[in-house]
């Protein structure tokens, strides 16, 4: 992993160098904008001009760049829809396939790039916006921490800052699809440096019986290449899918950047000082509460104590989950509207998605949020 | 032997069970052929276009397990349109009609619809085992009627289907008068179920022998399970997360302990590595892990645990394990029979990939392995021919190299030579997959020495129609070959029809087939349904122009002629 890391950090540096005019909102943008995959708003258009005044080389260099992120989504050279890319693609030729794709534009570019692996994940997620948005939100998300992006910002931003993530090691991340297409996306960065990695790659595309690549094209990764052919490599679509969607959930990522944790603030009614939880290793509600149950497990004891069984009965999950779920204390969350909402409403997806932060109560004040655990409560108590 | 009672007769037939030997003893004379037909009570078709269900029910009047297969091997690799065919809809009308005895049925790559699930399970009073294999075009819905009105039912098995998860908790819908469960699997279904229907499911289901949850299923369940179902053999667990230091941890992994009689471990779709320990009581006794849906265990992680599987005949792994995790598998699971190594990131080059080292390895320290698959960064013809050396037993070669035409890394050659020895060395193999850049050579290889071979599947390969023709002419046992991207056309397709007709199917996609060739060959053996498939329906001058070249063509042979279900892009000459 250390050369990918280098190559990584390298570019990102050379990245940081190579836009010292613009503001800190514009850079952040353009980075994602190198992966084309952001939607073409005027502040992308307006990155773009500025960009294609820098010079060829800061050109091809941000041609590299591109790999750090998703195999065969960073081509701004491969999508001509792009308005930031249309204005870099002179020399190469869109290499994204006419596979068929109905969704957006960005997302036919992803979608190819995973070819399979994340169509499945999109055809299965549901969206208000379609695929496109599905995409370019989880994608988003996972760079939620380390850059202070408007939700509804572009989709392409994720990719652009997971190659950059990917160089520094992080904590608890999830998203084994993440850390293989970032790593992927590493090895592409590295692979590219050295010119015997042009052969392999010329040797990838020349394989390609269906790909449009260009051959030629020395900065096209040989994961964007791969993504071209239709059923390459032959394995079933449910494994890619079930791949793509369960890696995404998945706990802890030894030794492999993965994707950028989201890290929220916990607070419990009565507790001297919060937490932070990373929502991202958990798949489903259940896991969240054992966890939170573990993390405030000390500020209950004193209430362990009062009812009864001393020692390690009280340390027992049971009680605790009376205690957070039951009778004391409900978790109520934040979420972007700055409403206080119950937790378990809605699939854990959206839950993450519009969580901001998460609150314990006791559930005596939890009133008017959720009325059935107020009786509960009741009852128990 | 005219005297010969034929209770006699059908009772020494109720010995033979292979479909094989059936068929060959049907065709003895006409009296063991009636025997045979009313004595039937398994039936194998492997495709399910070559007969209709009418014919079937009217020679096997007796008919109590079917197995049906429908698409194309190609279409788990979308090469095959949607809404192609295979419905297993008919298949079932008829069977209402025909053969109410029905018991079990086994539907490959087929199209089931919620409403040939509900009729199903109205009306076969005995039906008992339903088992779905990459199957699609059901709901929950269709599995809830299943659930509810098969009261005998003792197998539902879902593999690998895409199914339409509409979370209607159709486990729930179990009556409490099911208890005769022996093999409950709905790992490939998304959407979350009824904790407490399951668990009240498996305790009074005490026979259930295999079991395997989806990735909803949490932690604690399978605790509870666990204590609940203590003859399983066949486990697959969900949701594996928790925090090791819990007590909810210990008590699953006491529970585990207990579990003496599972032989066979799935699952793990969503894991916390850390928490893996809790199976180590029983590994010693697994023969079958399967971790190829547990994207979370990484390379150390999986050494961890094979170091404890010694008795391990099968094991399906993704990529993370490396080469040297196989090196660790070669040196600890020396009973290894079936291997699976598939793609953890199968677009991009990977940090976690297995090239010819791990095969190698494997193959020098697991002599009875008979059947592989393996995706792999890169192999080399040493690699091969050292593989071929060692383990001549193969039935099964299936190799993948993730590089389509990629050529052996250090000599830059063609594979050519390390096939050729695979097939000159294992004078057993059944069914090969070849990739790789490869040259006509290697096709010579195969039709001299592969003898007993009866599925090829061939892409990126070849240079010109020989490689095909010496295919086609030396693999005599050939049942299913499928090619794509080659350079094979009608000269090669055309050399020797007469032998389609003892295949089962071909199927040939981006290759130099031409219409006019396609159609000749229809013309000449109309045993065969020749299928065009042509996406781009709506150029209707397409199919005119003799010359066009045909992108994907599936012939297959029949005794019912071509189908009427075709849909539109679909055309049989």
């Amino acid at each position: 992993m250390s050369p990918s890391s280098l190559g990584v950090e390298g570019q990102r540096k050379s990245d940081v160098r190579l836009t010292p005019s613009l503001d800190p909102e514009d850079s952040g943008l353009k980075e994602h904008n190198y992966f084309g995959l952001s939607d073409c708003s005027s502040v992308d258009s307006s990155a773009a001009t500025n960009f294609s005044g820098n010079s060829k080389d800061q050109l091809n260099l941000k041609a590299t760049e591109l790999r750090l992120g998703l195999p065969g989504s960073q081509s701004p050279e491969g999508d001509p829809e792009f308005c930031l890319l249309s204005s870099r693609k002179i020399d190469e030729k869109p290499f994204f396939p006419l596979i068929p794709l109905k969704n957006g534009i960005h997302t036919s570019s992803q979608m190819t790039a995973f070819s399979g692996n994340k169509r499945g994940f999109s055809d299965t997620t549901e969206d208000l916006m379609g695929q496109a948005y599905t995409e370019g939100k989880w994608m988003y998300r996972a760079s939620g921490p380390d850059f202070d992006f408007p939700e509804s910002g572009g989709q392409g931003k994720f990719p652009v800052n997971e190659g950059m993530l990917s160089s520094m090691p992080l904590p608890n991340s999830g998203g084994k699809s993440h850390v293989k297409e970032q790593s992927a996306s590493q090895q592409c960065v590295v692979k590219d440096m050295p010119p015997k990695a042009l052969h392999e790659l010329s040797r990838t595309t020349s394989g390609m019986a269906h790909s449009q690549m260009s051959a030629s094209n020395s900065t096209n990764c040989a994961p964007a290449v791969k993504a071209q052919v239709v059923g390459w490599p032959p394995i079933r679509s449910f494994r890619k899918n079930s791949l793509a969607t369960t890696s995404k959930n998945n706990d802890e990522v030894d030794g492999k950047p993965g994707a950028a944790p989201l890290f929220i603030k916990v607070s419990m009614d009565g507790a001297p000082y919060l937490r932070k939880v990373d929502l991202r290793i958990y798949s489903t509600y259940q896991g969240l509460s054992s966890a939170l149950e573990m993390m405030f497990s000390c500020f209950t004891l004193g209430k362990c104590g009062s009812h009864g069984a001393p020692g390690r009965e009280t340390m027992s999950e049971s009680k605790l989950k009376d205690l957070v779920h039951g009778s004391e204390y409900v978790i109520t969350y934040e979420d972007k509207d700055g409403d206080w909402m119950l937790v378990g409403d809605v699939p854990w997806e959206m839950f993450i998605d519009s969580c901001k932060r998460l609150k314990i109560m006791k559930s005596s004040n939890a009133i008017g949020l959720a009325p059935r655990t107020m009786e509960k409560s009741k009852n128990r108590n | 032997m005219n005297y010969f009672p034929e209770e006699v007769l059908e009772h020494v037939f109720d010995f033979i069970t292979s479909h094989k030997d059936r068929n060959a003893v049907s065709l003895v004379c006409k009296t063991w052929y009636q025997v045979e037909r009313e004595s039937r009570y398994g039936v194998f078709i492997g495709n399910c276009y070559a007969i209709n269900p009418e014919r079937l029910i009217a020679r096997f009047p007796r008919v109590r397990s079917l197995t049906l297969k429908g698409k194309p091997h190609f279409a788990d690799f979308n090469l095959v349109p949607h809404d192609w065919g295979a419905f297993v809809d008919p298949w079932i009308k008829a069977l209402v009609k025909g053969c109410p005895d029905l018991e079990e049925l086994r539907l490959k790559r087929m199209v089931v619809s919620d409403d040939s699930l509900e009729l199903l399970s109205r009306s076969f009073v005995n039906f008992k085992s339903l088992v779905l294999v990459s199957c699609d075009g059901f709901s929950t819905d269709g599995l809830a009627a299943i659930a509810a009105n098969c009261r005998y039912l003792r197998e539902l098995d879902l593999q690998e289907n895409d199914v339409d998860d509409r979370r209607g908790h159709w486990i729930s819908c179990f009556p409490e008068t099911c208890t005769s469960l022996v093999s409950l699997n709905f790992a490939c279904l998304k959407g979350e179920i009824s904790l407490p229907a399951l668990e009240r499911l498996v305790a009074r289901n005490p026979n259930l022998r295999s079991l395997r949850l989806n990735h909803t299923v949490p932690f604690e369940t399978l605790k509870k399970i666990l204590t609940q179902a203590s003859k399983l053999v066949d486990l697959g667990t969900g949701c594996f997360v928790h925090h090791p230091k819990s007590e909810s941890y210990h008590k699953l992994k006491n529970a585990m302990s207990k579990c003496k009689s599972v032989r066979s471990l799935s699952g793990f779709l969503d894991v916390a590595p850390r928490c893996l320990p809790a199976v180590y009581p029983i590994c010693a006794n697994l023969t079958s892990l399967n971790l190829s849906y547990a994207p979370g265990i990484n390379g150390n992680e999986l050494i961890k645990l094979i170091r404890h599987c010694k008795n391990l005949r099968r094991l399906w792994t993704l990529d993370y394990i490396g080469d040297k995790g196989l090196g660790v598998v070669a040196a600890t699971c020396k009973e290894l029979e079936e291997l699976r190594v598939f793609p953890s990131d199968p677009f991009g080059p990977g940090n976690a990939a297995v090239t010819e080292e791990g095969l190698v390895a494997i193959s020098a320290g697991c002599r009875k392995l008979h059947s592989l698959l393996y995706f792999c960064q890169q192999m080399t013809n040493a690699g091969l021919i050292t593989v071929a050396k060692n383990c001549p037993n193969f039935i099964r070669f299936r190799l993948c190299i993730l590089d389509p035409k990629k050529p052996d890394p250090v000599t830059m050659q063609p594979l050519d030579e390390g096939f050729g020895a695979i097939v000159q060395s294992c004078k057993r193999l059944r069914r090969l997959s070849i990739s790789g850049m490869l040259s006509d050579q290697v096709f010579l290889y195969i039709g001299m020495y592969a003898e007993q071979l009866e599925m090829l599947s061939i892409a990126f390969a070849g240079d010109s129609d020989k490689g095909l023709l010496y295919v086609l002419n030396g693999c005599k046992k050939l049942r299913k070959l499928e090619i794509r991207d080659c350079p094979f056309g009608d000269m090669a397709l055309l050399m020797d029809v007469d032998k389609y007709e003892g295949m089962r199917s071909l199927w040939m996609s981006s290759c130099e087939l031409t219409l006019g060739g396609c159609k000749t060959l229809a013309r000449k053996m109309p045993m065969l349904n020749v299928e065009i498939i042509d996406e781009n329906s709506q150029r209707e001058s397409a199919l005119v122009d003799d010359r066009q070249r045909v992108e994907k063509m599936y012939l297959y042979r029949t005794l019912v002629g071509p189908r009427h279900d075709a849909p539109d892009f679909v055309s049989t000459l």
